[in-house]
């Protein structure tokens, strides 16, 4: 079976930008900016991209985020906490997307 | 001779790893030293601990050890060399060597400031019951490792039992004084990743460790040292055990930082290996990579001005040195 997924394919990231290099740079800016130690910690926007890189998910992602967790501090049960945090998120939007069912129930039936 | 230093000329004029290179973008190369203010003495593998990322692949079983008559040559040098400001022992478990409280005794009052390299379990070792006394009435500073405050992390790296073992030995200092305030005796602990990771941010992980070690031991100690592994003997064993060496090579690289890099520990330290030979540093020891051919090789021929203003022999673990905030046996270096 071919992988889809191959973890070589993390550093070659920036490969994307073949054919717009100018949208890449821009992106990248950004994305380093976004991670910078501000309002909140390094070790908390780690936190919080490995808890999106779960919800999304995405396994580059969560193997870059995941050494950044490690990197910055944080240990297995922090990190473990931050996932069922992304869990109880999800499960909670699937959930509450019920309602929609119900409310679709309710407008068909007696 | 003729042949081998026009070899050493050849290669000095050459950037023959990454390392190199990325010293050259900096303007760093050919790395040099600036003086010499510490003397790390190596007195042997041999430890009661056989951790799983010790570049010295020290153990129970491991034989070299420095002789009597090497430590004698050090404290020679020592008392001859006035800018050599501290002795920093280190090993194996340096406690074990027979000639290790001689070489305390002796660079304490030849007035230098002395360092003892300890793994804390020692302290429970058969025959080494007065050392916590001994190391409090000479006033050595003690840096002691301790990978994480948490047991499964420690023992994952340094055995099981290591870590409970550890906080009853850092009871044991703090009873004694150390790492208490206006005490005098230092203690200082050393956090290492438990895996192929950099190190967190020094300040964020000490503060975390004091008040974690504070709230479940009662353990106070003065400043916390992050360590980055370096990817040689058991460390790069279990790397490319794992599939991970090439990845942590790229990390490594990938974080080099000029002002890391400008701050290396070599740049003011030689290594003494347990028979004489100086090196650049512990892990230039380790690889048998001794100072440049041409300069004093041994300690027995230790030579302050050519040695002091030497070149540095590099590879590239020494990227270890050099990536994100910097690592020495002094911790984070920016």
């Amino acid at each position: 079976m071919s992988d889809y997924y191959n973890d070589e394919d993390l550093g070659r990231f920036a490969e994307i930008g073949r054919a717009r290099p100018d949208l890449m740079e821009k992106f990248f800016t950004y994305y380093q900016a976004t991670l910078e130690e501000g309002a909140l910690t390094r070790r908390e926007k780690a936190l919080i991209g490995l808890a999106v890189a779960h919800a999304i998910p995405c396994p580059y992602c969560i193997d870059s985020f995941a050494q950044s967790c490690l990197e910055a501090g944080s240990n297995l049960e922090q990190i473990t906490e931050a996932i069922h945090v992304a869990s109880s998120i999800r499960g909670g939007a699937t959930l509450i997307h019920g309602l929609q069912a119900l409310n679709s129930i309710d407008k068909v039936s007696m | 001779m003729a042949v081998s230093l026009v070899m050493a000329e050849t290669l000095v004029a050459a950037e023959s790893t990454e390392f190199d290179a990325a010293l050259s973008r900096s303007g760093l190369f050919p790395l040099q030293a600036l003086g010499i203010d510490t003397l790390q003495v190596n007195v042997g593998k041999k430890c009661n601990q056989a951790c799983g990322h010790c570049h010295v692949e020290a153990g129970p079983n491991r034989t070299e050890e420095m002789t009597r008559e090497t430590a004698e040559t050090v404290i020679d040098v020592l008392r001859r060399n006035a800018p050599l400001a501290t002795l920093d022992i280190t090993g194996g478990a340096p406690e074990l060597n027979p000639s290790f409280r001689y070489l305390v005794t002796e660079a304490r009052a030849l007035g230098r400031h002395v360092i003892d390299r300890c793994n804390l379990t020692i302290l429970f070792v058969p025959g080494q019951e007065s050392l916590a006394d001994f190391l409090a009435e000479n006033g050595i500073e003690v840096v002691a490792s301790l990978p994480y405050y948490l047991a499964d992390r420690t023992d994952a790296q340094r055995g099981n039992g290591v870590f409970e073992q550890s906080i009853a030995g850092l009871h044991m200092l703090n009873a004694l004084g150390y790492g208490q305030p206006d005490s005098g005796l230092l203690l200082n602990l050393v956090y290492n990743p438990t895996g192929a990771f950099l190190p967190p941010p020094q300040a964020g992980i000490e503060s975390e460790y004091r008040r974690e070690l504070q709230k479940r031991h009662g353990i106070v100690f003065n400043h916390l040292y992050t360590i980055t592994n370096m990817p040689i003997a058991r460390f790069r064993h279990f790397l490319e055990r794992t599939g991970n060496y090439e990845r942590y090579l790229r990390r490594l690289t990938d974080a080099f930082n000029p002002a890391a890099a400008a701050s290396v520990m070599c740049r003011s330290l030689i290594s003494v290996g347990y028979d004489g030979t100086l090196s650049d540093c512990d892990f230039n020891q380790m690889l048998e990579m001794p100072v440049w051919e041409g300069i004093p090789r041994h300690i027995r021929d230790f030579d302050y001005a050519p040695l002091a203003a030497r070149r540095i022999v590099t590879g590239d673990h020494c990227l270890g040195c050099t990536a994100g905030a910097g690592s020495s046996c002094g911790g984070a270096t920016v």
